[in-house]
């Protein structure tokens, strides 16, 4: 597939037929992979000093990047331990997400029966406005972390779940059909052929839910935390002390990123044939 | 009869009529070959015959009896699509039946490495299937359906995708396998020359809904070697199968 095909067809949404000599672009391409979005933040950092130095606006209504990187350094021990907290509830949220998410999406797919049962609900589990429910959850359970757990796993499981649906529906059914006259049962086409071709899907789902784990994270300590990034941001945002919430704010998409990196690497991992540029 | 056919129907929910009444024989150690335009009910009959759809009608009979639990797990099946898993190598893919089988993994890649040679497939045994030429996944999906180990093979098409000289190889390769093995072999194709060259015995099928027209003995001598094509004993059965195609793809045309 060319390169402007490949590019094509991920800005399609589409997914991409395994590339037996993507290593070799990949060498290729870590410079090129690395310095433009390099270029892209420092041409951001620029404007966005540049606009502050110009316009005369007050630090307290708008912070320039330097003063943003000195609350960092000032805030760092506060910033830290609170990242550590934040971090935590995502991670184990997150996972319990992919539990829950695998776990369910192969009972839909089990059976007829349980999909026209349980997915209705899983759809409808997507329209509860969290803001409403998040005060009684913490209600429930007090100022501990399973309010947290609850929250981030509640908006992460679905991607996680709905992708995995369709991969495990995706798999080719001449190759079941295969299977079954080569002497495989229901099991074994699952751990041959279903799951493995399911793969990719799941880490799709996973990515887009390590976008959402963070936004999670943050709002569910809003409504009942005493620590953690989120709360942070609360206390600092009282306080007008505007550079230290975008420090606080840049610490989040720190983990952020490095969630959706994390996953990529698993992926190369597990899925060495799905080679995807990313 | 090692695998008989006895008036095989089937009509798919919706009312659609596959196949009407196909009845074939193939004796044990027998290569067999079944030719029809596309659509005529062909893989039908080899899905049917593989015990992955049940007939409508008539009976399967393996070894003269019908198979009580069906035939599904007892006759080695080749589908069109060679169907090898990306996520698997060459190997594991062509081990798969042994696998299922239960058959310990050392002594599956063990047996699988004996044929590699034989199978074109030498060197290229821990690489990716996307990193086998069309030829060799087709020999790598054959030599799966080889190792499986069953006494009945039906093919469908495995040659349908391949450019003409890869073919044309790939015929002699084969009927030289099929020498040394003497399995029963039944061959979907919609190639004469290909049915003639290879089998004992053509039937010519016509559909849908797909049906028997005729049956032709070819008793040409074995082994046989590409250049058996350019006789006129090969010109003439060829002739003779072409005809009722040619009838029936011009009768198909007309009424359309």
């Amino acid at each position: 597939m060319s390169t402007t095909g490949t590019r094509l067809a991920l800005a399609l949404g589409g997914r991409l037929e395994p590339r037996p000599h993507a290593a070799l672009g990949r060498r290729r391409g870590v410079v090129g992979r690395v310095l433009p979005p390099m270029v892209v933040g420092v041409l951001l950092l620029a404007l966005w000093q540049g606009y502050v130095a110009l316009s005369g606006v007050r630090e307290g209504t708008f912070p320039s990047p330097l003063e943003v990187a000195d609350a960092l350094v000032r805030d760092r021990s506060l910033l830290l331990s609170s990242a550590w907290t934040t971090l935590s509830e995502i991670l184990l949220g997150y996972g319990v997400a992919i539990v829950v998410g695998i776990a369910l999406a192969t009972a839909v797919s089990s059976s007829r029966l349980i999909e026209r049962a349980i997915y209705p609900w899983l759809v409808v589990s997507q329209m509860i406005p969290i803001p409403a429910i998040a005060p009684v959850v913490v209600l429930w359970t007090g100022f501990d972390i399973r309010p947290k757990l609850i929250v981030i796993a509640l908006v992460t499981f679905f991607p996680i779940a709905v992708n995995t649906i369709d991969g495990l529906r995706a798999t080719d059914s001449e190759l079941v059909g295969l299977l079954r006259t080569l002497g495989a049962g229901r099991l074994e086409v699952f751990r041959i052929a279903r799951l493995p071709n399911a793969l990719p899907y799941v880490f799709s789902g996973l990515r887009v839910s390590a976008a959402f784990a963070v936004i999670a994270a943050v709002f569910a300590e809003w409504v009942g935390s005493t620590s953690g990034l989120g709360v942070l941001i609360l206390d600092y945002g009282n306080q007008a002390a505007t550079a230290d919430v975008f420090a606080t704010v840049f610490v989040l998409a720190l983990i952020g990123v490095a969630l959706f990196a994390a996953v990529g690497i698993v992926e190369r991992l597990a899925v060495p044939w799905w080679q995807v540029e990313q | 009869m090692k695998l008989a056919a006895e008036g095989l129907a089937k009509r798919f929910a919706g009312g659609v009529e596959a196949l009407a009444d196909v009845s074939i024989e193939l004796a044990a150690g027998e290569f067999v070959s079944i030719v029809g335009p596309s659509g005529c009910g062909k893989s039908t009959l080899l899905a049917m015959l593989a015990g992955l759809l049940e007939p409508s009608a008539g009976r399967i009979l393996l070894d003269g009896v019908a198979a009580r639990d069906g035939l599904l797990g007892r006759i080695g099946y080749m589908p069109q699509r060679d169907l090898l898993m990306e996520w698997r190598t060459t190997l594991q893919n062509a081990t798969l039946g042994l696998e299922l089988a239960g058959v310990a993994r050392a002594v599956a890649r063990e047996r699988a490495l004996a044929e590699v040679g034989r199978f074109g497939l030498a060197g290229f045994e821990d690489r990716r299937p996307s990193a086998l030429s069309g030829g060799m996944r087709q020999r790598a999906a054959l030599l799966r359906t080889f190792l499986a180990g069953r006494d009945v093979m039906v093919l469908d098409e495995p040659f349908g995708a391949l450019d003409a000289l890869t073919r044309e190889a790939m015929r002699e390769w084969l009927l030289g396998v099929w020498e040394a093995d003497r399995k029963t072999i039944l061959l979907v194709t919609h190639d004469v020359e290909e049915a003639v060259f290879l089998s004992d015995r053509v039937y010519v099928m016509s559909g849908p809904p797909g049906r028997i027209r005729t049956a032709v003995e070819v008793s040409l001598p074995r082994p046989r070697t590409l250049e058996l094509t350019a006789t006129p004993a090969f010109a003439e059965l060829k002739a003779r199968l072409l005809a009722p195609l040619r009838e029936e793809a011009r009768s198909a045309l007309g009424s359309a």
